[in-house]
């Protein structure tokens, strides 16, 4: 028997709709209780974690995480990737299949699943791949990934293009109850674009990425999600428009869920005007009026979830010319800090609202049976100081990569403990800080 | 001196950039010292025929990743008229082809002592980039469809050599807009001037977004021509474009080629300008491009006095309105 006690936090649990000053008790990996009781469902604890002035939450969940391993460990490893998702408070990773050779096979996920036992860090959860080979032309083996244990199907990267298999996908996955998470772009308005398509990319003379580009697929993709009943998870959502046609679905009872990534609800596209490859990711950075559509969204509940979209890259490679640089930012050390930052200290979400979005709700569309203390739930739990006033500093990070522009950002809010299935696997030291 | 308007208040002491970048974050003062100090070297060299031992000892490297000919021999001649030595490097011939990174070999070229880099690049910020990542001095010849400070400078030169002051003057640009650099220099250079800027072009190749900077945008030659003071003609960059923004040459001609005709129902003394190089047929016709108002062989000499000017104010010791102390990292501009 293993026994631990988180004493005395801010208990917020939207599964449960607990938001209040608690205890929480941890017995052989699982959540006994939360309640007050001065241990007394335990006898003594094996460990006390004192939480007094913190919040303590369902562990949280990253829905949208590039790991790169097959393929590009010279940019993230499973190990590396995981390390810093613990780092920044999350106690269960889902990854998505772009990797090379993409996981579209059984032994794919497997391997998955194997390197991730070895890396004994956080929890790894599978996106398996719509297509095979994520060629993006017939149905990868979807019921034999299942089996294997995939959560969702993904091409990701790249949009489904062929609209007939897009139609195919949501059909199938619907005996599985399994989410498509869709890549919204329409490429042929969108290629070679480097950065969004407006008054700053005309200035600087960078194609552009517009707006259409994305509401265009959107717009198709709830289209053939109320025509087929299938489940559609709209990934990294960032124009208003996509906003916008989210929540009409949502209204008409269309099986449509989103997501929205912390830089898509801090940067602008002005932050180009420097020319530094960090702020190449796609979909691309957009306007000001798209970032409050994106808080809009995430406050009425129109945007899910919250997803960092951690897509690491090796130095070299961000170091190109702005057209040769990969797309992508780092997310999962940063994301914490920039919901707290961004969101929750200004007041525009409660605890509970931003718990739902890293933990509970990506739980519930996934199905992964975690994103809650319940009695009985497996305890993954994080903890988190509201107050705690940090610098970014991309040398501390756990990360292969150090792709991210908010190196040198002071951020308030930071995970000081994550702890998967019982046992704690990250706590902030103070030389940490 | 044409332009009068030089006083202790507009003009800085000296120029306080290592690197010519752009055109957008001058100050028009800033402008105007370039232009004078063009003129200067013009005049004092005699039509930029004579050489004058200014920058004895200094090497400039002319970095080319993308084709040109007339931009870096105009560099390279500016250079020498000051007494520079200089080597040409352009992609092809480099270890670019082996896969080293643009940074990397400027650095080495760094590192073999030199004094500025004039670098051209396909790819908007390049240059910024470098100026990042060096200690000296950059000059920008062109990124991509961003800026082409000295064409511009260029150009606006040739306007207010034969004009005069800028202020008030209506100057229309015509064409690729969205994939011309030399339009987005003239742009700021012109507006910084105070003069009125017309884009004219289709709408798939110039923007409504401009008007947000205070740009007249228009879709049609006719009406503006009457009332412009100064045309210029831009390239159509066929090799930029991903999909063709006009049905056919034959259609873009008829509808915005400088033709005799229109010119006939222009100002007597409208000044025609072409950054070249241009198609004679498409953008402008062989009786426009030679006529008299053409000042598109004046804007090759001015080419030559702009540089120099560039080139003396970005690596001329300090004492003569150059650079200040040489550190890696700067703010960019």
């Amino acid at each position: 028997m293993n026994t631990l006690l988180i004493r005395g936090g801010r208990v917020v649990d939207p599964a449960q709709g607990i938001d209040r000053i608690d205890d929480v008790f941890v017995r052989d990996g699982l959540v006994v209780a939360v309640g007050h009781g001065d241990g007394q469902p335990l006898g003594r604890p094996d460990e006390t974690i004192d939480a007094t002035g913190l919040i303590v939450t369902p562990g949280l969940i990253d829905m949208h995480v590039h790991l790169r391993e097959p393929g590009r460990e010279e940019d993230e490893t499973i190990e590396t990737g995981t390390r810093a998702a613990l780092a920044g408070g999350f106690t269960s990773v889902v990854c998505i299949p772009n990797t090379e050779p993409p996981l579209d096979t059984q032994a794919a996920v497997e391997f998955i699943h194997q390197k991730a036992a070895r890396a004994d860090t956080c929890n790894v959860f599978v996106v398996a791949c719509v297509s095979r080979g994520r060629e993006g032309q017939e149905l990868a083996e979807i019921g034999r990934l299942v089996e294997a244990g995939a959560v969702a199907f993904s091409d990701d990267g790249s949009p489904v293009a062929d609209a007939e298999l897009m139609r195919r996908a949501l059909e199938y996955c619907r005996m599985f109850d399994k989410p498509l998470l869709a890549h919204e772009e329409v490429l042929e308005l969108s290629r070679g674009g480097v950065m969004h398509e407006g008054l700053v990319s005309l200035v600087l003379g960078l194609p552009g990425m517009p707006a259409a580009a994305e509401d265009v697929m959107i717009g198709r993709d709830i289209a053939l999600a109320a025509a087929t009943g299938g489940r559609l998870h709209v990934m990294h959502v960032s124009t208003a428009g996509g906003v916008a046609l989210v929540r009409e679905a949502k209204q008409r009872g269309v099986r449509v869920t989103a997501e929205a990534c912390p830089h898509h609800f801090t940067l602008t596209d002005e932050s180009l005007r420097g020319f530094d490859a960090n702020y190449k990711m796609s979909p691309p950075l957009r306007t000001a009026a798209d970032v409050e559509a994106i808080i809009a969204g995430i406050v009425d509940g129109t945007i899910d979830c919250i997803a960092t979209d951690h897509a690491p890259h090796a130095r070299e490679k961000k170091m190109l010319e702005l057209d040769r640089a990969p797309f992508g930012i780092l997310g999962l050390e940063t994301a914490v800090g920039l919901v707290v930052t961004r969101l929750v200290a200004p007041g525009r979400i409660d605890w509970l609202r931003a718990v739902a979005a890293l933990s509970t709700l990506p739980s519930h569309i996934l199905g992964l049976n975690r994103g809650t203390l319940r009695p009985g739930a497996v305890a993954d739990i994080t903890i988190i100081d509201p107050n705690l006033s940090w610098r970014v500093d991309v040398r501390r990070f756990q990360s292969k990569s150090v792709n991210t522009p908010f190196d040198g950002w002071t951020l308030q809010g930071r995970a000081v403990a994550t702890i998967v299935g019982g046992r704690v696997k990250y706590r902030l030291t103070e030389a940490g800080r | 001196m044409p332009d009068a308007t030089l006083d202790r208040e507009t003009v800085p002491p000296h120029w306080s950039h290592r690197h010519l970048l752009d055109l957008e974050r001058l100050t028009p003062a800033e402008i105007r010292l370039l232009l004078d100090t063009a003129a200067m070297f013009k005049e004092a060299t005699g039509n930029c025929r004579r050489k004058l031992a200014l920058l004895t000892g200094s090497t400039v490297v002319n970095l080319f990743f993308e084709n040109s000919t007339r931009t870096r021999v105009s560099f390279s001649l500016a250079a020498r008229r000051l007494g520079a030595d200089v080597i040409d490097f352009t992609a092809a011939s480099s270890s670019l082809s082996k896969g080293e990174s643009f940074i990397d070999t400027a650095k080495n070229l760094e590192a073999m002592g030199i004094d500025a880099v004039v670098v051209r690049h396909a790819t908007p910020g390049t240059p910024h980039l470098l100026a990042n990542h060096l200690a000296v001095g950059v000059i920008n010849a062109g990124d991509g469809p961003h800026e082409h400070p000295t064409q511009g400078l260029l150009d606006i030169f040739s306007i207010r050599e034969k004009l005069g002051d800028l202020t008030g003057l209506t100057v229309g640009l015509v064409g690729d807009i969205a994939h011309s650099r030399t339009a987005r220099s003239n742009i700021w250079g012109l507006l910084k001037l105070g003069a009125k800027v017309i884009l004219c072009g289709p709408p798939t190749l110039v923007s409504d977004r401009w008007r947000e900077f205070g740009i007249e945008v228009s879709h049609d030659l006719d009406a503006i021509v009457p009332r412009c003071d100064v045309l210029n003609l831009l390239r159509i960059q066929f090799e930029r474009q991903n999909t063709r923004p006009f049905p056919s040459v034959r259609e873009y001609a008829h509808l915005y080629a400088m033709t005799g005709e229109r010119l006939r129902r222009a100002r007597r003394d409208l000044v025609i300008l072409a950054p070249g190089p241009i198609n004679r047929g498409v953008e402008v016709t062989a009786e426009v491009a030679d006529c008299p108002q053409s000042l598109i062989l004046d804007q090759v000499t001015n080419g030559l006095a702009v540089r120099m000017a560039v080139l003396w104010l970005t690596c001329g010791p300090r004492e003569h309105g150059g650079p200040p102390e040489k550190s890696p990292r700067e703010t960019i501009v």
